[in-house]
């Protein structure tokens, strides 16, 4: 008798196990391979790059508003920010044809981290899957940040902490190594799409939500990427290129270019939604570009 | 949905449990004696009347190789930077710790009512005796700790004639006095003294350094090259930042304080805002970034997380384009009161505790460049146009 119950006890705890380790882990897309990107989505701004002074459609508050005020083209020649790649948040914008792979766990065949790497000077993304902390607020930031992911359905939703800072345009307006970074990564069948969003409680004053897509692309090859820094103008030791507050000639071109009102082009949550149409129709033209001598 | 992974099967379900009981779950169970960070989880110690507890729930945020101690008034990290040098935050300024194979060294002993602390937090990261102490300023959370830390190592022998090029770990068979040295720049001792019969400007408690150097100074001391530079006329007039070469870790003293402060600038003490940028550029220059403008060599800043070469610069930048603003203001003839209303620091004060020493650094450097613009001076920093 006590045999027969002890197969019982046996046979019970097997089937509570069975029922818990044969659960789906969760509903995991497989993200593996190379994708080029779409580009489709502002592409001006991540093709050629913005205008100085444009910050339209950015939730901004005023101390970005002077960093892109005073911000110089020049800062990306010294030798110190040459080799700078696109961190997290923006490396998707920039040129993002990029390769994915996963870590599985030999046991249990889940993947533990997703990794890609952006084809612009190829920066290592990492995805840990296996729910492990977010590192003490003392550690390094990196450009990539620390992230972590989870499946929310079908989509991958990834947390990112410890950002270096970086930029929310390529014009001047940073984008603070306080942020979080979420983003959700959605496949339909050869599509990927990106929708992400950053929280900065030190420059926006709301979430700034981006989206971006990419192509299956299976014979797509990233190629190696080295960047070795170097003296492209000669400039005076310790050089930090920056304009004055209120010296930058550049800074209302775009508006008088494309027309649009000076208090448009200031950016702030507000120029983020349709209904600001409505007042832009209000507001006075910018003033005509200065004749060049 | 053609791309999700196949899902575990009520067929694969028993084999896979059967296996899980007979493999992973003692593997599991053994981990928790593996892992050092885990065998710390119920650590009870009583070492110079501090209690020492870990507390998983306060500790869990920790990088493999990380340690976090608990005591009655705050947290306290222990964070591996890289090769042989560790980082302990919580107890004022950050101490950095070098550790051999059988010494220790320690730069910035953290503030004077924490002193046990500081040691019990060097204790939890190793029983080596220490044998050098480094103060990187006479700021006295940079100080505090000296007395105590110094009791507790030792000393050189004198006449042994090994501070220079020998590693002390070789050494068997010699006695060795108690009073770990306590090295700075010369400057910091002369104003940490005072003349016969008067009163010494630091705290009852603290202890000035045992040894001095003037322009720079070296020790090949546990298998690498630490050499001390002097940066003239920065944050005080005795700023030291330390090179520990073959881990590639620098420790900056409060020439670097990460997103904590604007830099903290003493004209009293001999400070300026173009010898702080002087500084700043000299540990620059030092840096080899492994790649991308990341990691290679780290920084330990006096106050703040880790950081690398861009974290530095950025901090360069941000200071030499304030320095820039407030010298068109100075220029322009404006009074402090006038600089100050003119937002210098605008765009960087909501960072980290900028904020609050804001006034303090926009004083500091309205001072140094008025007195340069009086003097005709040069003031050569930065390239705003």
């Amino acid at each position: 008798m006590v045999k027969i119950s002890r197969i019982f006890g046996f046979a019970f705890f097997a089937l509570i196990a069975t029922l818990l380790v044969g659960l789906p882990a969760s509903a995991q897309v497989d993200f593996s391979g190379g994708w080029v990107t779409k580009n489709h989505e502002d592409a001006p701004e991540r093709g050629p790059g913005p205008d100085i002074g444009d910050y339209t459609g950015l939730p901004i508050n005023n101390d970005a508003r002077v960093r892109g005020d005073t911000w110089d083209a020049s800062m990306l020649e010294m030798v110190e920010h040459e080799c700078e790649p696109h961190p997290a948040d923006y490396g998707p914008r920039g040129p993002s044809n990029m390769r994915w792979w996963g870590d599985t766990d030999p046991f249990t065949k889940g993947v533990t981290a997703w990794h890609y790497q952006v084809a612009y000077l190829l920066p290592l993304r990492t995805i840990y899957m296996d729910g492990r902390p977010h590192p003490s607020e003392n550690a390094p930031h990196t450009w990539q940040g620390f992230s972590t992911g989870e499946w929310v359905g079908d989509m991958l939703k990834v947390t990112t902490t410890h950002l270096k800072e970086g930029w929310t345009r390529r014009n001047g307006i940073p984008r603070s190594e306080q942020s979080t970074l979420i983003e959700f990564y959605i496949r339909h069948h050869d599509l990927l799409t990106l929708v992400a969003y950053v929280e900065d409680p030190v420059y926006l004053t709301e979430p700034l939500i981006r989206t971006s897509d990419w192509v299956a692309a299976p014979g797509f090859q990233q190629y190696p990427s080295v960047c070795i820094p170097s003296n492209e103008v000669s400039r005076p030791k310790s050089y930090v290129a920056y304009h004055l507050p209120g010296k930058n000639e550049f800074l209302y071109e775009f508006a008088s270019r494309r027309n649009v009102p000076i208090e448009a082009v200031r950016g702030g949550a507000e120029t983020m939604y349709p209904e600001y149409r409505n007042k832009l129709a209000t507001m006075p033209d910018p003033p005509p570009l200065p004749v060049k001598k | 949905m053609d791309f999700k992974l196949r899902n575990y099967s009520i067929t694969l379900g028993v084999p896979l449990a059967a296996l899980f009981f007979v493999t992973a779950a003692p593997l599991l169970a053994q981990q928790d004696t593996a892992s050092g960070q885990h065998n710390r989880s119920d650590q009870k110690v009583t070492r110079s009347g501090v209690e020492l507890r870990r507390q998983e729930k306060v500790c869990n945020d920790l990088p493999p190789g990380g340690i976090c101690l608990t005591f009655d008034n705050g947290k306290v990290e222990l964070l591996h930077v890289q090769g042989r040098v560790y980082m302990i935050s919580g107890l004022g300024a950050n101490i950095t710790v070098q550790i051999g194979d059988s010494d220790v060294m320690v730069i910035d002993t953290g503030l004077l009512h924490m002193s046990d602390k500081v040691l019990t937090a060097i204790r939890a990261l190793t029983d080596k005796p220490i044998f050098y102490i480094v103060d990187t300023s006479m700021d006295e959370d940079h100080t505090g700790g000296n007395a105590s830390l110094s009791n507790a190592g030792w000393a050189i022998p004198v006449g042994s004639n090994l501070p220079f090029g020998h590693d002390v770990s070789d050494l068997t068979g010699l006695t060795f006095p108690p009073g770990a040295a306590i090295l700075a720049h010369i400057n910091v001792l002369n104003r940490m003294s005072a003349p016969t019969g008067q009163k010494s400007p630091v705290a009852e408690g603290i202890v000035s350094p045992t040894d001095v150097y003037e322009d720079e100074s070296w020790k090949f001391f546990n298998g690498e090259e630490v050499i001390l530079f002097h940066a003239p006329s920065a944050h005080t007039d005795g700023d030291t930042f330390v090179l520990f070469r073959r881990s590639g870790v620098i420790s900056t003293g409060d020439l670097f304080t990460s997103m904590n402060t604007y830099p903290v600038i003493q004209p009293d003490k001999g400070g300026s805002i173009d010898g702080f940028i002087n500084g700043l550029n000299q540990i620059i220059d030092m840096i080899v970034p492994e790649e991308n403008e990341e990691g290679g060599t780290y920084v330990i800043p006096g106050h703040g997380r880790i950081s690398d070469r861009n974290d530095i610069v950025n901090y360069r930048d941000m200071v030499t384009i304030v320095r820039g603003r407030i010298e068109a203001l100075v220029k322009s003839g404006m009074t402090l009161e006038q600089v100050k209303a003119a937002k210098p620091t605008a765009g960087y004060d909501g960072l980290g505790g900028y904020a609050a020493t804001r006034d303090q650094f926009i004083e500091a450097v309205y001072r140094d460049l008025s007195k340069a613009r009086t003097k005709q001076g040069k003031t050569a920093t930065g390239a705003g146009r």
